[in-house]
């Protein structure tokens, strides 16, 4: 059992530090067994056996979730680390936008990743080539990041004070939705190749953001997609939500996204 | 899927509350489930056949109380019901709504024995 959360980790979520010697050595392993060969006697009696009884329960079925997600914020928020939730469908660009990022803002923030995924490093190798330090999760079946699976990341990524932390949810704009992990705040991707009625066909994720970036804009001329209407239909769903039109092949737009950005870091207070 | 997670963290909880009233079994469970809150019935319905085997929850008798989410319009003040996040305020055909009820996600109470 781990002795940090209690969990009784199965093996089927592994996480990769990507490091320079060893770029592929898997991070917190739980290889021991747990084996329980002695026997629960019952020698007492249980008079009551039969006796039905109610139990108020009232209890949130996030609620572990939840608990362990305001436990991952209470960290940020003593390190000042600004994490923010990538969410989008696979394909919309969501590390080609954190590889642009990580470069041209170099210097100017300092930067950590978690990289979400099924299967492969491939995510994290990228990230790493920035020189950014970077943690793999690889879920294994698994369609969503929880708040436990990032807590285990951190414990290996150990991401600076006063820094960035992205965490690229795995490619998918329903399951992620429900699963806090104790961000800032969640940012919802989409790119001009999908069709404009997204928003309206996945609600939950544009409904639970606060950033909707659109991706790839320089690709407009050539699809269908109705970019207005596209901001319209986010807006009916979350009239809370940010939108930021991007392009990271000709650079387009990134500016108002590294201003967003800029923006949430908090200086930390002098005392 | 990700009702299979949701189904397993229902398991837990009821579970670990039956245990600690030195429960054998749950023979009833209550849950209260908002229609927008993000729950796929069928999904639910597949994964909860398959999860319960072996459980406590085995022989269980599942109640839901189904609760039909309600916005609050933020230009008239208007309550209605929705369906979906994108709909209208019925009186002034406005977007600005927030949920007031619909996203609950809850195990309400267990009859165990």
């Amino acid at each position: 059992m781990c002795a940090t959360c209690g969990c009784s980790s199965d093996g089927k979520t592994t996480y990769y530090l990507v490091d320079k010697d060893q770029p592929h050595s898997h991070d917190h392993s739980h290889p021991h067994d747990h084996v329980h060969p002695h026997d629960h006697g019952h020698t007492h009696d249980h008079p009551h056996a039969s006796e039905k009884k109610i139990i108020d329960v009232e209890q949130d079925v996030l609620h572990q979730n939840n608990l362990l997600a305001e436990r991952n914020r209470g960290y940020f928020d003593a390190k000042n680390i600004l994490a923010l939730n990538l969410v989008s469908s696979p394909g919309s660009g969501k590390t080609s936008l954190l590889e642009r990022t990580l470069k041209d803002l170099k210097g100017e923030l300092e930067f950590a990743v978690i990289e979400g995924d099924q299967q492969t490093n491939n995510d994290a190798d990228r990230i790493f080539a920035t020189g950014t330090k970077v943690t793999q999760i690889n879920t294994g079946k698994g369609c969503h990041l929880d708040a436990h699976m990032i807590l285990h990341a951190m414990q290996g990524l150990k991401p600076k004070d006063n820094s960035v932390l992205f965490i690229e949810n795995v490619g998918n704009l329903v399951c992620p939705a429900m699963f806090d992990l104790g961000e800032k705040e969640r940012v919802v991707i989409i790119s001009v190749t999908e069709g404009d009625d997204k928003p309206l066909k996945y609600p939950d994720m544009f409904h639970s953001s606060t950033l909707c970036i659109i991706n790839k804009t320089d690709l407009l001329p050539y699809v269908p997609f109705d970019i207005e209407k596209a901001k319209a239909n986010a807006k009916k769903v979350n009239h809370h939500l940010d939108i930021i039109e991007v392009s990271c092949t000709t650079g387009d737009g990134l500016p108002l996204w590294y201003n967003w950005l800029k923006s949430k870091v908090m200086q930390p207070e002098a005392v | 899927m990700h009702e299979l997670s949701i189904v397993m963290g229902i398991i837990k909880i009821a579970e670990d509350h039956a245990r600690a009233a030195d429960a054998a079994a749950i023979d009833e469970i209550e849950l209260d489930i908002g229609t927008m809150s993000g729950i796929d019935m069928d999904s639910m319905e597949f994964a909860w056949t398959q999860a319960i085997k072996g459980t406590m929850l085995n022989d269980c008798v599942r109640k839901i109380n189904s609760i039909t989410a309600k916005a609050k319009c933020l230009d008239c003040d208007t309550e209605f019901e929705i369906k979906n996040y994108y709909d209208a305020c019925p009186v002034c055909g406005e977007h600005l709504i927030d949920i007031v009820q619909g996203k609950e996600l809850m195990v309400r109470s267990l009859l165990v024995s």
